[in-house]
């Protein structure tokens, strides 16, 4: 791009800072909150200057949260343990479920089998509050209501219709000659899709297992309903700040910071799979 | 060269539910030998390809049986049936080598690392790839993919190597050669192979016999020659052959001494009746309709023959093409000098009756090649 003038990167550049400071605002200052008492942060004018203190985090980590009204108990590292396990466990069974039903569905064109993807599918697109009341009065008669067990079932209805469409549109990419070639060569169905199938969609089952994985820790209506305080993620964890002395911002601005550091890690580690994933077969080696 | 490599038997395929779905083979029954090579020869879309992948095994066999060796295969996965493909779209394995993908059926069948080498090393000098055995498919052009691919193929000692468009991305020069080597190849080791290609060229170099088909259709299968000389049916006629064989509709009138064919524009092509034989003869005075075929270099040119026009007259840099317009329809005769004859100017023509093909009008089938019936 040698013909680019001066002016023109000039622009490039402060569009790009235009775009860095609008989606990273808000996070910076979430951060700059969470080191700061209620008071500073209602403070007005607002300051960035300011001593900063780590009571918030201390008080999420020991679960001791003093306010005026007095000391109050909050669950919140067992409710990041928790997001961290439904989570993960949930987008487990998924990629274990989706992933070859996905394969099946991109390669073999069954009778219904389009009706059977775009039943999966529609899961996304029903309202969860539509679905919520009968689950509710199902699980409790089956005694799965406020169980791990039955809030990763639920959060199937997330993470497998994301992994089914988006693995198989990687799978689909492939060209199935590739692996009609792997098992003319000698090798069997299963073998071709180990060894073939799966390394090729790699990027694209990172990409889907990292999404999913996103969707089922901002999940909040269903552990909401399902599940009680013991169970219960972060993302419904964090109501308890709202306490009957007012709302406590810094513990909140701590909570986000906690919650979503898992996520944010995760998503700049994966980072390289997704760019991978969207170039898939056009660069390689 | 008795032994039966491939029978397919009264094969059908349908994409879709059998009998009424996309009906893309129909009845297909074939015999291939050991040692043959056989081009399946047709248009885009006239079964060869999905003949090719029921044979290998990634499509399912509607109806009828496929044996290899004399064994079913048609319930059988591709991996048990020892065939080596090379794909139209190469196929390659992205992360690995040209080497390593040329080598992976090899590995897969756990032959030791001193003979794969060695093989690889063979069949590379063969397509010329040498130079590129350590580079990502990604890296190299599609004219090396493309060998890359049939490599990979040809290096497997298969029962039947199956060869879609082998050949289609290279450059005119190599293919020549690499036409060659690889026919000496096949023919050294005793392999049977299926060649898929439109390229008629490439089908009369390398095949034994060449099955056209057309519509899902086998047309006809045979050698080269027998289907240049002795076309089974209009089809095969006008699609086999470089310009295509020109074809009139005629009106037959046969008396005792002359067989004459009426052309449109009353165009008219007399023969005395011994040029046929006596069933030709006989055959011909039961029609009154038929379709005469002529091919574009047994066309000659004679003062005295039936009258045409040239329209356009095209030197070729080794032959002229010559089209001129002849009972309503345009004639194109090939000859090996450079002419000088002029749009507009009037030629005679005569159309030998050795070289005369005569189709049914209605199912298109040969009814006499030159003297002798189809």
């Amino acid at each position: 791009m040698e013909s680019t003038s001066l002016l023109e990167r000039i622009l490039r550049g402060v569009a790009l800072v235009l775009v860095v400071v609008f989606f990273m605002f808000p996070i910076l200052w979430i951060v700059l909150m969470s080191f700061q008492t209620n008071e500073t942060i209602l403070s007005v004018p607002p300051s960035v200057i300011f001593s900063p203190t780590l009571e918030n985090y201390q008080a999420l980590i020991t679960g001791k949260l003093t306010t005026a009204a007095g000391t109050l108990d909050i669950a919140f590292m067992r409710n990041l343990g928790n997001s961290v396990f439904l989570s993960t466990a949930s987008v487990l069974i998924a990629l274990l479920l989706g992933v070859p039903a996905a394969y099946a569905f991109a390669r073999h064109k069954f009778r219904g089998s389009e009706d059977i993807a775009f039943t999966l599918l529609s899961f996304r697109f029903a309202p969860p509050l539509l679905v919520l009341l009968p689950l509710s009065l199902y699980f409790q008669k089956l005694g799965l209501s406020d169980t791990y067990f039955g809030l990763i079932w639920v959060y199937q209805l997330i993470c497998l219709p994301l992994i089914l469409w988006i693995v198989r549109g990687y799978f689909e990419d492939i060209s199935a000659d590739v692996e009609y070639a792997y098992r003319i060569a000698g090798h069997s169905w299963f073998a071709t899709f180990r060894k073939i199938a799966l390394p090729l969609a790699g990027p694209g089952i990172a990409a889907a297992g990292l999404l999913a994985f996103i969707f089922a820790w901002n999940n909040f209506v269903f552990a909401l309903v399902l599940a009680s305080a013991d169970k219960q993620p972060v993302t419904v964890g964090a109501l308890a700040f709202v306490t009957a002395s007012g709302i406590q911002y810094g513990q909140i601005a701590a909570a986000i910071v906690l919650s979503i550091a898992p996520v944010l890690a995760l998503a700049i580690y994966a980072q390289r799979y997704l760019v991978e994933g969207l170039s898939l077969g056009a660069v390689k080696g | 060269m008795s032994e039966s490599a491939l029978q397919i038997k009264a094969v059908d395929k349908f994409y879709g539910p059998v009998d009424y779905g996309v009906h893309a083979v129909r009845n297909l029954t074939m015999d291939i030998k050991k040692g043959e090579i056989i081009a399946l020869l047709g248009s885009s879309g006239c079964g060869k390809t999905s003949t090719l992948r029921m044979i290998a095994g990634f499509e399912p066999v509607s109806r009828g049986t496929i044996a290899l060796k004399g064994r079913p295969v048609q319930m059988l996965a591709p991996v048990r049936r020892n065939v080596a493909m090379a794909f139209e779209g190469y196929s390659l394995y992205p992360p690995l080598t040209v080497r390593e993908n040329m080598a992976f059926a090899l590995k897969a069948a756990k032959l030791p690392q001193s003979v794969v080498d060695e093989k690889v090393a063979y069949i590379a000098k063969l397509l010329e790839i040498e130079d590129i055995l350590g580079r990502y498919p990604s890296s190299i052009s599609g004219g090396q993919q493309q060998r890359a691919s049939l490599g990979r193929a040809l290096i497997r000692d298969a029962d039947l190597h199956l060869l879609d468009e082998p050949m289609g991305q290279l450059e005119p020069q190599l293919r020549a050669v690499l036409r060659g080597r690889i026919k000496h190849y096949i023919k050294e080791r005793g392999l049977t192979a299926i060649l898929v290609t439109h390229d008629q060229t490439e089908a009369n170099a390398l095949a034994d016999r060449i099955a056209v088909m057309e519509g899902g259709v086998l047309q006809q299968f045979d050698t080269p020659q027998e289907i240049k000389e002795r076309p089974a049916n209009l089809f095969t006629g006008t699609f086999v052959g470089e310009p295509p064989m020109n074809i009139f509709e005629a009106a037959l009138s046969a008396s005792a001494e002359t067989i004459r064919f009426l052309l449109k524009d009353g165009v008219a092509l007399t023969y005395g009746a011994h040029e046929f034989s006596q069933e030709v003869r006989d055959t011909l005075r039961n029609r009154t309709q038929v379709v005469v075929g002529i091919r574009p270099y047994a066309v000659r040119r004679d003062d005295n023959g039936v009258k045409a026009r040239v329209s356009v007259n095209q030197w070729l840099g080794d032959q002229t093409h010559i089209a001129a317009d002849f009972a309503g329809a345009t004639i194109v005769l090939v000859e090996h000098d450079r002419t000088h004859l002029q749009p507009g100017e009037t030629i005679g023509l005569k159309l030998d009756p050795s070289s005369l093909h005569v189709f049914d009008t209605q199912t298109g089938a040969a009814i006499s090649h030159g003297r002798a019936l189809a």
